[in-house]
């Protein structure tokens, strides 16, 4: 049995903390902008089809479909090491963009191209502290996705 | 907007140099890129004297590399570039010194790679990543993406999309490793089958150990002239046709994995050498693993998306075959000291000369050059050359 995979702490910078903190919430907030209504990811101050500055954000559904995925069956680093095999993946949201995540809560054998999943969230542990340099002052979390 | 094809047929290789090395555990990188530019030199009867122009790149070099390695060979060239896009670079320092070179900066260029990869046991496929270190680094690496997992990414696709089989992506294994059967230099020799590459233990599905390259150390260098100059020079000059960059990212959040920066790189040196795909004798690929190999034959335009898997049947990409493609072996059996492009061009030069011995393409004219970096599923660039006898 594959341990569990202890996730290390993102780093945000003015740009991408909504999205980091959004995720403290359970939300997964993605970006449109006002001026193209162009949806990206990942966040940006600017609009990268029209340049503007007229950003907004708004909470996503949480559901996609898996478009990619690989079973990694060898990691070296410490974190992942003990939790091979796990599935690395890209899922499409239903908004649009494309994440990189995990795709868990099943076998990893059982996960297929085009399988709808949804969201959910790994707590991390918050250090005041080191959290407001690491550009996160509020709790954040992974998303992740399990079918849905 | 079209390339310029100003510089077509005007600038030659003169000078390549492969270091025989795979493992050196008593050499540094700079000795073995001063060893290397020894032999590229040599090669084409040129001395360091005659260096105006500097280009390199490497995986432990930081970003003024370049100038320790100006300071390591004593040189103070004219043209200095330092542009690393990952294991592509040194086709990309082709481009860059041709232009450089067409333009009037420089006269001769140097570019030169040395690599220590394998004995400073640089886990390259299975061990970077992790912590994130900067805000956008933090949407991949909380997911311990690892280099294989990223092709494997794209293999996964590949396969769903097309059908294409893990047979057919061994198949590109097994064709490698016959090609370095025939190369003394080869770090992997001894022949495998299909059955040997399924075998092999799963890294990251659906790629095996033997789909992924090697490790090794190593090094190597090209001189870039003028063709006027190169016609005097000790070796036969091998010319430029045409050349192309190209990077492919995540966008907004909605790329297609399977259309790489090949696709665009190939079109345009293609476009400027005014030759066609049917002209192509052999090709030079970056085969880190062999899903890239494949994918890069459907985006270099030598078959359609999704035919790759049937373009590397029945030994085709072999020796003999329609297209034979890295004739050295590769990165998955002859060498990879963590970046390959230069390998590429060292190759392609030799064969266009003819000097392959053992396995050298019949009557090589035209050669295509294609380099990968970085990660295929995330954000990569591609650089190509076409290359012809003068
Ligand atoms: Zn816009």
């Amino acid at each position: 049995m594959a341990a569990e995979i202890s996730y290390s702490k993102p780093v945000a910078d003015w740009e991408t903390r909504a999205f980091w903190e959004g995720c403290g919430r359970h939300e997964l907030v993605l970006q449109r902008c006002r001026d193209c209504q162009t949806v990206q990811f990942r966040p940006r101050a600017i609009c990268a089809k029209c340049l503007s500055s007229d950003i907004e954000h708004f909470v996503a559904s949480g559901r996609g479909t898996v478009y990619t995925f690989t079973v990694t069956h060898q990691n070296h680093l410490p974190a992942f090491r003990d939790a091979c095999p796990y599935v690395l993946a890209y899922v499409d949201l239903e908004e649009g963009p494309q994440l990189m995540t995990h795709v868990v809560g099943c076998d990893p054998q059982d996960v297929r191209i085009g399988m709808p999943v949804e969201v959910e969230f790994v707590d991390l542990e918050r250090d005041p502290a080191k959290d407001a340099s690491r550009g996160i002052a509020a709790g954040t979390a992974i998303p992740r996705f399990h079918p849905s | 907007m079209a390339l310029s094809r100003d510089l077509t047929g005007k600038i030659a290789l003169a000078g390549v140099y492969e270091h025989p090395t795979r493992w050196a555990p008593d050499k540094t990188e700079l000795q073995i890129m001063a060893e290397c530019a020894r032999g590229a030199l040599d090669d084409c009867g040129l001395t360091l004297d005659d260096v105006d122009g500097l280009f390199s790149a490497g995986i432990a070099m930081g970003p003024m590399g370049v100038v320790s390695l100006a300071e390591y060979l004593d040189l103070k060239p004219n043209y200095i570039d330092g542009t690393n896009i990952g294991g592509s670079s040194f086709v990309a320092h082709v481009n860059h010194a041709a232009a450089a070179i067409h333009a009037g900066l420089c006269e001769v260029g140097l570019i030169l790679y040395g690599s220590t990869a394998a004995s400073n046991s640089l886990a390259i496929g299975t061990g970077m990543g992790g912590a994130a270190r900067d805000a956008a680094g933090s949407f991949v690496s909380p997911y311990g993406m690892t280099t294989v997992g990223s092709y494997a990414l794209v293999a996964q696709r590949h396969m769903h999309e097309y059908g294409t089989t893990p047979e057919q992506l061994a198949e590109i294994a097994v064709t490698m490793r016959k090609h370095a059967s025939l190369n003394p230099d080869a770090k992997m020799r001894k022949l495998i089958t299909i059955e040997d590459v399924l075998s092999s233990r799963v890294i990251s599905e659906p790629l095996h150990l033997l789909d992924c390259c090697i490790i090794s150390d190593g090094g190597g260098a090209l001189v870039v002239t003028s063709a006027e100059r190169a016609r005097d020079l000790a070796k036969p000059p091998v010319l430029i046709q045409g050349c192309g960059e190209a990077v492919c990212h995540r966008e907004i959040g909605s790329p297609d994995l399977l259309t790489i920066a090949a696709r665009q790189s190939a079109d345009n040196a293609f476009a400027m050498s005014g030759l066609g795909r049917d002209d192509v004798d052999l090709c030079t690929l970056y085969d880190s693993f062999t899903i890239t190999a494949l994918v890069t034959l459907e985006n270099l335009g030598f078959c359609k998306p999704g035919e790759g898997g049937a373009f590397v049947e029945g030994g085709r990409i072999g020796l003999g075959g329609a297209l034979p493609v890295n004739p050295d072996g590769g990165g998955l059996s002859s060498n990879h000291p963590g970046m390959r492009g230069i390998f590429l061009v060292i190759e392609a030069v030799r064969q266009l000369r003819g000097e392959c011995e053992g396995r050298q393409v019949e009557a090589a004219e035209v050669a295509c050059v294609h380099g990968t970096g970085g990660t295929l599923g995330v954000a990569h660039s591609g650089a190509t050359l076409i290359l012809s006898k003068a």
